[in-house]
């Protein structure tokens, strides 16, 4: 069976200065895998080559998303094909409605990918129900995106994204932070909503609260640009109780 | 294009003449002499027809003109205009017919589809010619019911307005058929003598629209859907005049979202409107004229003269403006709050892209107490295009609790173009109020990222980033127009990125 991702040796840098130094990772479908690292390990950094932000140069490595290149595609066509990031900092966009926004990026997808686009009655349709059990109040679809939104609504907006896209591969990158404890619960339900056989994720974070919530079926240790430790999800509790010093020891 | 094709198909037997027959009127095709004499302006005057008093006005402002200099003070860069290497007049040419879509360049097809106009409007545009025998009785039956559907909707808004008491034709008409309105409204408002380009427009003015609207009377629907049919040809010096009478409302909408390609370099435009007693003016532009080429070639220099007279007490102008074509852009449509409690607003967003010059603003002169105005300007430039807002606010000493509200907020797509703030601001009483607000910032690589990320492209990034930049203008157009004008925006945007 092809993994649903397959990382191997992967390097980049960003402004000359090297971040990723020869990082694997696999994940199949079905699969949760939580990343886990101090910061400035280079977390949020995979998760931009993965997507494809512009400004980081890959120097070393594959990538294979469903078999196919990665790294050879635009990211928006690897968002088409089904590759998701939930941002650890969402972005403010004034003056476009949160459903304009929706709708719009769902349709740019599926236009992509060959289907047919839906109408504007049946967006909202699909939205309202996502966003009912997120608990998301229907007006603040009204609002520019997430302008003035709480640390809370952003992240629950980003999920309620996530889940009218429906993508392959989720990269969850510090959804918990800056989240109460109802609002990582509602967030944390959302994300457990769409696990599924066919879908994998990479939970990205500092802290193992959330896995209590999202319960992963790896863990992984990132630290100074690679992957150092895999384990199971007991392995999380084992760095809340240790800290990741011995790791950043290690890796330096 | 599955769905333009079969339109495609339809098209085919339109009979586009009868269409355009029954709407223009014909006039055998004819030129003045090259150049710009008091010869040429008689020439115009009689092939109009035009009453003594007209020539008389026409001549003076030719006298007048020869006293001018162009100006020079906007922020543009072109090189000179030889005046007497231009014709003045020549009978509108039909378009050049072609036999069917299939001969449009289909870049422009494109477009077209990407606004979301009919094809038989498009044919319509592009002046398509019907194909002789091709009989296909049912699709030609629904071809030619559309374009006469067409005809009939104008007819029965003739039929409407003429029981409103609504007066709107050509000017050229209604300096025949109602003197005493042109006599006493043209002129009034921007005069003959005013600047270069209108003095030059008053000389030699070619057609344009006129709208009286009787006291008390709200014009009963908008004028735009028929004017966007009648507009082909109005003509590089188009003078139009529009009065509200008191109480009365209008709301008039000037251009077309489809692509405007004219072989006329220089557009000299004229536009005066006059708000008496509590009435409202709601004027409303989408001009998209060639902007030239990619490297800066060709493209109509648009040098507009438009100005709104509040003149009576509590009345009201709005211009609304969505500027995206032109090579150069000179335009800075005005209110004269004259009348007490008068208000004047404007609304502009101006797009430039590629070597487009834009220099574009308003004037807001207070001279009534308790004159109020807001001005909201969105300058978008892009490419090595360069974007000017030029604004003046005045109060004079009689306007007494004079208030103005500017924000005019710029945004700069790459590092190439320039984004340019030039606000006056002159207050002669103390008991006025302007505030003023600007900004001007980067379109964020961040935020286009984040729509990337969700599956959009580049331009379709940045077409949504743009269009939520300009939404508080657009929601100032009519609805179906708003529309387009979001479309047209992501349009003329192609290409900025990248
Ligand atoms: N533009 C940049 N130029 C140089 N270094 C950068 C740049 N952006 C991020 N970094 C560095 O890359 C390292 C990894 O950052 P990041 O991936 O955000 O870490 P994490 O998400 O694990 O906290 C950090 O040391 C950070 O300072
Ligand atoms: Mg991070």
């Amino acid at each position: 069976m092809t993994a649903l991702l397959d990382i191997r040796g992967l390097k980049a840098e960003i402004d000359g200065r090297q971040i990723l130094n020869g990082l694997d990772l696999a994940v199949n479908k079905g699969e949760i895998h939580a990343i886990m690292g101090p910061n400035g390990a280079g977390k949020s950094t995979l998760s931009y080559v993965l997507s494809g932000k512009p400004g980081y140069e890959i120097t070393g490595g594959e990538v294979f998303f469903n078999g196919e290149d990665l790294l050879a595609m635009d990211p928006d066509e690897r968002a088409a094909k089904g590759l998701f990031l939930a941002f650890q900092y969402p972005l403010e966009i004034p003056g476009v409605a949160t459903l304009t926004f929706l709708r719009t990026a769902l349709n740019a997808q599926r236009k992509k990918r060959g289907e047919e686009e839906l109408s504007s009655p049946d967006v909202l349709k699909r939205v309202r129900e996502l966003a009912k059990q997120l608990s998301i109040d229907p007006e603040m679809l009204k609002r520019p995106l997430n302008v003035g939104f709480s640390g809370g609504e952003k992240k629950r907006n980003e999920t309620l994204q996530m889940a009218l896209l429906e993508p392959k591969l989720c990269v969850l990158d510090e959804t918990d932070s800056g989240l109460d404890i109802d609002a990582l619960r509602i967030v944390a339900d959302g994300v457990n909503r769409l696990r599924a056989a066919d879908r994998g994720m990479i939970v990205i974070t500092h802290y193992q609260r959330l896995l209590d919530y999202i319960v992963p079926d790896v863990v992984h240790v990132l630290a100074a640009g690679r992957i150092v430790k895999t384990g199971g999800k007991d392995l999380a509790l084992e760095l809340e109780a240790t800290g990741y010093a011995q790791y950043q020891s290690e890796a330096a | 294009m599955a769905a333009v094709q079969e339109t495609i198909e339809q098209v085919r037997g339109i009979d586009v003449d009868q269409y355009r027959y029954g709407f223009e009127t014909l006039i055998e095709s004819d030129k003045a002499p090259k150049g710009l004499s008091e010869e040429t302006v008689k020439f115009i005057s009689e092939k109009k027809n035009e009453p003594a008093w007209m020539l008389q006005w026409r001549l003076e402002a030719y006298r007048r003109w020869l006293t001018m200099t162009e100006p020079t003070w906007a922020r543009v860069d072109y090189p000179r205009i030889d005046f007497q290497d231009l014709y003045y007049y020549a009978a509108p040419k039909p378009k050049k017919t072609v036999s069917s879509l299939d001969e449009i360049d289909p870049e422009i097809l494109k477009t077209y589809e990407k606004l979301g106009i009919p094809l038989r409007e498009v044919a319509m545009l592009e002046g398509v010619e019907p194909k002789p025998g091709e009989e296909d009785p049912a699709r030609r039956k629904i071809a030619v019911d559309a374009v006469f559907d067409s005809v009939s909707v104008a007819t029965t808004f003739k039929a409407e307005l003429k029981k409103a008491g609504v007066i709107f034709m050509p000017i050229s008409e209604a300096i025949r058929e109602h003197p005493e309105l042109v006599q006493k409204y043209l002129g009034s408002v921007v005069p003959t003598s005013d600047n270069f380009y209108a003095t030059l427009n008053s000389a030699v003015f070619s057609d344009g629209s006129f709208v009286y609207v009787p006291p008390g009377v709200r014009c009963p629907m908008e004028l735009s859907t028929y004017f966007r049919i009648n507009e082909r040809n109005t003509g590089q010096f188009e003078r139009t005049l529009i009065i509200a009478d008191k109480g009365a409302y209008v709301s008039y909408l000037e251009g077309c979202t489809a692509p405007q390609r004219d072989e006329n370099q220089l557009h000299a435009a004229v536009v005066e409107l006059v708000a008496l007693d509590d009435a409202e003016i709601k004027y409303s532009t989408v001009q998209n004229w060639y902007p030239g080429n990619s490297e800066g070639k060709g493209g109509i220099y648009n040098f507009v003269t438009k100005r709104g007279d509040c003149r009576g007490a509590n009345s009201k102008i709005s211009w609304t403006q969505v500027e995206t074509g032109s090579a150069i852009t000179w335009k800075y449509p005005s209110c004269i709050l004259r009348g007490d409690n008068s208000r004047g607003e404007f609304y502009s967003i101006a797009i430039s892209n590629g070597y487009q010059q834009v220099d574009s603003g308003t004037k807001m002169i207070h001279l009534g107490k308790n004159t109020t105005s807001r001005i909201i300007s969105k300058g978008i430039a892009a490419g090595k295009s360069q974007n000017t807002y030029r604004g003046l606010v005045t109060a004079h000493r009689k306007a007494l609790g004079a208030r103005n509200f500017t924000a005019c907020d710029s945004l700069l797509i790459g590092d190439k173009c320039g984004a340019h703030t030039v606000p006056y601001i002159e207050a002669k009483n103390s008991s006025a109020t302007f505030e003023h607000e600007a900004t001007t910032s980067k379109i964020s690589e961040d935020v286009l990222f984040y729509c990337i990320q969700r599956g959009l492209s580049q331009e379709e990034a940045v077409g949504l980033v743009v269009n939520g930049f300009v939404k508080d203008v657009l929601q100032q157009l009519p609805m179906e127009f708003a529309v387009e004008a979001q479309k047209l925006i992501s349009i003329s945007l192609e290409g900025s990125v990248g």
